[in-house]
């Protein structure tokens, strides 16, 4: 764990209901610290989306509500606090699934990632290093979000949350449904924000890119840590290759019946 | 000019200048619809409660039309955010049903209390347009309908730059598409609410007023115009402003002219058949485009 004075992030005891009776979070426990890079990974329905929306402010178009525990940033107490001054605070966050708007232009789309900022040359500056960083959205500025590919549209929710000038980012499953190479490109990207000095918490599925560029990771089970370790460790542990990353540790090829057994202990864990 | 043309030319414009009114009221309708989900059964009333307001300032206040018009449109705004911020914002969440009957409450509670005020007699607002025409060109327009037509042009044209270019326009689109995403943007989904409803009533009272210095006065009854702006909206398809006001003009215009050539041609068809005309037109342009004129297919709320 590291001390409150070094993490722009700490979550303690968290709890979270839907619909006043099903509880998601039980105590979890978190923490980012300053500058760093931490990975939450957990089978579908451990709960990762939800600790990101309870830490954003989202639960309450879910139904949902934090019961127990609280979210601090930057040694501020922000539990439950609402959306909009989550984001001006200095937190921003890439949805699961993208989501952009996708009837509108892809410079709209930055623009709306900037509501909470006044300064216009500061926005500016912001739409320059997102242009930048990300060059297939600068020559399609006028065209309509929803005709970029998977790929394009993944960049866009990133650079999106990035006009906000975040100091932490939140990431839910930005590598899903990419192919190869763009889950590399959204790897090398991750990297530079944080080089930038933005803190990143990065929820996947896809355990070994997060882990590959993650100095700590956590491993979320029906809404509790069950481990919480340096993310050189983790990638070396052989439980956690076999659970999350499919992978036996050898690197050797699994036969079709060792797949299905994974398979099968994959959906019982989950 | 042949005068089978000149009546024509006479009932397009008369056409023109009940399709700008519904037009107003059904881009009321819209903007509330898109960004909330709701349809708002009121806006009758706040139509009505604007025309009221428009009458007291002019009448009662003396103060100049324009100005009158200009107040009584804030005033309606104030009104129609101030419900959104104090009833409304309770029932985020709930069914969209529990929050149309609302709607339809706040109708209910506003005719009485304009009966109250304002009693039930026809009013005449006082206004510089009255019953004047100019001519030109061998047709005779209605100096009223001429205002009408070129505020609702004016107006209409503003909240098109407003929602396409402006900051707030934007995070009003962008609720509209996704509330979530919207949310996590960091854009306040309470205020973009209570703008829509400040719009929406703004237009409205702006309808209503308008409507009074027309030839029929002001009398309680003057909301029901809302009910034709209705249909207006749903030709034009619920979710599209540009359709909401090119509903509102087509049904206008058949209106106008279905009651110009009502002798000629409908007589078979009894006198009130102008006023069935709306619903008429809503009905078939559904069955051939469900979505309406210019409605998006997937309408995500309900
Ligand atoms: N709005 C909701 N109402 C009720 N239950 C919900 C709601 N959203 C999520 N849940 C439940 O909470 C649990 C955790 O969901 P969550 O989406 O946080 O999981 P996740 O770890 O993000 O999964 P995935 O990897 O599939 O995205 C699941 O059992 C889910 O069914
Ligand atoms: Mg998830």
């Amino acid at each position: 764990m590291v001390a409150a004075g070094e993490s722009i992030l700490s979550v303690s005891n968290l709890e979270v209901v839907y619909d006043d009776v099903v509880l998601v979070l039980r105590g979890l426990s978190l923490t980012v610290p300053t500058a760093g890079v931490v990975a939450l990974l957990g089978a579908n329905g451990a709960g990762k989306t939800t600790l990101l929306r309870a830490v954003t402010g989202l639960l309450h178009s879910h139904r949902g509500r934090i019961t127990k525990g609280t979210v601090q940033f930057d040694g501020r107490d922000i539990t439950g606090a609402d959306p909009a001054r989550v984001v001006r605070l200095g937190i921003a966050q890439v949805m699961e699934g993208r989501r952009i708007f996708a009837e509108m232009t892809i410079d709209e789309n930055l623009r709306a990632g900037a509501h909470t900022r006044r300064s216009r040359a500061e926005v500016r500056e912001s739409y320059a290093r997102v242009l930048d960083l990300f060059p297939v959205l600068a020559s399609r500025r006028r065209s309509t979000a929803g005709y970029l590919s998977g790929g394009e549209q993944q960049m866009l929710a990133i650079g999106r949350a990035l006009m906000a000038a975040p100091r932490l980012l939140l990431l839910d499953e930005p590598s899903l449904g990419l192919a190869p190479k763009l889950v590399e490109q959204v790897r090398d990207i991750i990297r530079h924000i944080n080089e930038q000095g933005t803190s990143v918490l990065l929820v996947e599925q896809n355990a070994m890119m997060a882990l590959s560029i993650a100095d700590f990771g956590y491993v979320l089970e029906v809404g509790t840590v069950v481990r919480d370790d340096p993310a050189g460790d983790l990638l070396a542990d052989e439980d956690i290759r076999e659970f999350y990353l499919g992978a036996p540790a050898d690197g050797a090829q699994r036969s079709f019946a060792e797949v299905k057994s994974y398979r099968r202990k994959k959906r019982w864990s989950a | 000019m042949s005068p089978e043309l000149t009546a024509f030319l006479t009932n397009c414009f008369a056409g023109l200048a009940l399709g700008s009114t519904y037009a107003l009221v059904a881009l009321g309708f819209v903007v509330i619809y898109k960004s909330t989900g709701v349809i708002n059964f009121a806006q009758g009333g706040l139509l009505a409660l604007g025309a009221y307001l428009g009458y007291t300032f002019s009448e009662n206040l003396a103060l100049a039309f324009g100005l009158s018009i200009l107040f009584a449109c804030l005033a309606a705004a104030f009104v129609g955010a101030g419900f959104e911020r104090i009833v409304l914002r309770r029932m985020v969440g709930q069914p969209p049903f529990a929050v149309i009957m609302i709607t339809i409450g706040l109708l209910f509670i506003i005719e009485p209390v304009l009966t109250a005020v304002w009693g039930f007699d026809n009013l005449q607002v006082p206004n510089p347009w009255n019953i004047q025409t100019v001519e030109a060109g061998g047709l005779v327009f209605g100096v009223r309908d001429l205002w009408t037509i070129g505020i609702t042009i004016a107006v209409v044209t503003a909240f098109f730059l407003f929602f396409r270019f402006s900051g707030f326009g934007l995070a009003m689109r962008a609720t509209a598409f996704d509330p979530e995403a919207a949310l996590a943007q960091g854009i306040s989904a309470k205020k973009v609410y209570a703008v829509s409803w400040a719009i929406a009533a703004a237009l409205a009272a702006l309808a209503g007023i308008t409507l009074a210095a027309g030839p029929g006065g002001l009398s309680p009854s003057i909301g029901f115009i809302a009910l034709a702006a209705f249909p207006a909206m749903i030709l034009g398809g619920m979710d599209s402003p540009a359709g909401a006001v090119l509903g509102g003009i087509v049904i206008g215009l058949a209106e106008a002219l279905t009651r110009g050539y009502q002798d000629q041609l409908f007589s078979w068809a009894g006198d009130n058949v102008s006023i069935i005309v709306p619903y008429l037109l809503m009905i078939v342009i559904l069955l051939i485009r469900p979505y309406g004129l210019l409605g998006t297919k997937d309408v995500r709320r309900i």
